[in-house]
């Protein structure tokens, strides 16, 4: 088996420590970074969610394996910034404005990273503006946002109107999910998608980069 | 009346099976060593950051009637509109079990213990429903105690934000029972701090008066139908016939 394909292996059941040693013996072959992190870990953790959504595994199998995709990102990550390898699009995810519920945002990022995404979380009770203009500075791609009461659905709308007003409409997306929210009231406020849970949320995404 | 109630942790320790569930891991279905470790140490670290309380008040049915309707928010026709008015005794709850365990839960996930701090979190929702859990039985005992119960009578609780009672409705709750003796407050979206917390009325009568059917218009929209297995669970076990 090639080392790679260790890596790969050594993630989807959840060895971070084998997909860290991996990881640095790949590079010490001279093996190119993003092939380790194409072939290596987002193939690996592409399994692992593909198992998921069919339910042939469960919940902490996939953040074993997300913990592990970590570690062998962790080594990775200087490198890409090194030689200017621009990394995958950037998503900003947070609770919205009211909301303290963060598990379910957190399952979202975590998810969303195993598949290469830069993720900049930032945290719960976020205000519209916080989600734009991190989304500004970081030249963020998708917005995502999470709402576990309909009480604080409406700050989902204020986003998308916000971005509106500001003609950034289209160029960053937005994607919304959250136990009451639904696909129609994403539809009613704008929104460009709607994840019903962390698996549906990543192929969402994915759609909304191009990235299918 | 009004109580402070302080409840012994290892009546609302969460049951592995019960923790399991949160995670999706189907019950009965063999456990790795992966799901093994992190579950156990979930659960003692439920013991260790748990702090679980309550508070319950008598509240008569004029009163009850007024913080149902809050803010006029409601849904025109709900279960619990028909429910209460048949009710024999009411009582007002709020339970939480702390913010330590909700902090824990966050550093967890910043130290990438993604499992573990995922277990806790299923673990500390399973704990604070324990709670509600140990108040409801807490609040029949009392009323056999004042012989205001019958062995047909049951006790469920309801709570804002479910069957059509709008979360708004926290907002009366609050200022009649003043949870924030206990530590928990009301942020002005409903949510209460800290987040493992409970709220809600408990309602007291003959079994019979607490069955509905689940077919409200907003019935459509709830994803967790649990309404079903409460009703069922009331014609399962006589709690009173367990207390006497
Ligand atoms: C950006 O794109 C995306 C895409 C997908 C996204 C996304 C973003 N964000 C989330 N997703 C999705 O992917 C995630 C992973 O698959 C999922 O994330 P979730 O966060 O949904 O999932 C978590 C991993 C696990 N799920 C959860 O933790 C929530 C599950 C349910 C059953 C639930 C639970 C467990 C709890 N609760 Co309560 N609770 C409910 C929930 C009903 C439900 N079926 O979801 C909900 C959220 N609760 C509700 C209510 C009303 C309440 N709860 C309360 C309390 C509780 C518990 C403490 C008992 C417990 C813990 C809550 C917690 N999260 O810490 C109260 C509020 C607590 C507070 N602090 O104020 C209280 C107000 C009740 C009361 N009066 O006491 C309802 C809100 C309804 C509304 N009208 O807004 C509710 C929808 C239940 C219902 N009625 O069906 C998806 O939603």
């Amino acid at each position: 088996m090639d080392t790679v394909h260790n890596i790969s292996v050594s993630l989807q059941s959840g060895d971070y420590e084998r997909v860290s040693a991996f990881t640095k013996q790949a590079l010490e072959k001279n093996i190119p970074p993003k092939e380790i992190l194409d072939r290596g870990l987002i193939s690996g953790m592409n399994i692992v969610g593909e198992k998921y959504k069919t339910h042939e595994i469960f919940l902490p199998d996939v953040l074993l394996a997300a913990k592990a995709m970590y570690a062998g990102m962790d080594i990775l990550k200087p490198l890409f910034i090194e030689e200017g390898i621009p990394t995958m699009s950037t998503v900003v995810i947070g609770s919205v404005q009211g909301d303290l519920h963060d598990i379910g945002k957190n399952l979202v990022g975590i998810m969303l990273k195993g598949a290469g995404f830069e993720v900049i979380d930032l945290g719960n009770n976020v205000a519209p503006e916080k989600f734009i203009e991190t989304a500004k500075t970081h030249h963020a791609s998708v917005i995502a946002m999470s709402a576990l009461l309909t009480t604080t659905m409406p700050v989902m709308k204020r986003v998308v109107e916000l971005l509106r007003r500001e003609r950034l409409k289209g160029k960053i997306k937005t994607i919304i999910g959250g136990a009451p929210v639904t696909e129609a009231f994403a539809r009613e406020i704008g929104a460009d998608a709607y994840g019903y849970d962390s698996a549906h949320a990543v192929d969402a995404v994915k759609r909304l980069v191009g990235r299918t | 009346m009004r109580e402070i109630i302080e409840i012994p942790l290892d009546k609302v320790k969460p049951h592995r099976t019960d923790v399991l569930r949160t995670q999706g891991v189907t019950p009965g279905k063999d456990t790795s060593h992966n799901v093994e470790k992190p579950l156990r140490k979930a659960i003692e670290l439920f013991l260790e950051y748990a702090h679980p309380v309550g508070v319950l008040g008598d509240i008569p049915l004029p009163q009850f009637e007024d913080v149902y309707k809050g803010d006029g928010k409601n849904e025109t026709s709900t279960p619990l509109d028909e429910i209460f008015k048949k009710a024999e005794a009411l009582a007002l709850f709020a339970v939480t079990i702390g913010e330590e365990i909700s902090q824990k839960i966050s550093q967890l996930f910043k130290k990438n213990e993604l499992v573990l701090g995922s277990m806790l979190d299923g673990a500390a929702s399973v704990g604070v429903d324990n709670t509600a859990d140990f108040i409801e039985n807490h609040f029949l005992t009392m009323l056999i105690k004042r012989g205001a119960a019958t062995s047909a009578t049951a006790v469920l609780r309801y709570s804002p934000g479910y069957c059509g009672w709008h979360m708004s409705g926290q907002k009366k709750l609050f200022t009649y029972l003043k949870p924030e003796d206990i530590g928990i407050s009301l942020l002005d979206s409903f949510l209460m701090r800290p987040l493992k917390s409970i709220s809600g009325v408990l309602i007291a009568g003959p079994r019979e008066i607490h069955v509905f059917e689940d077919s409200y218009p907003f019935c459509a929209e709830c994803k967790t139908h649990s309404c079903r297995e409460r009703i069922e669970a009331l014609f399962k076990e006589s709690r009173y016939n367990n207390r006497v």
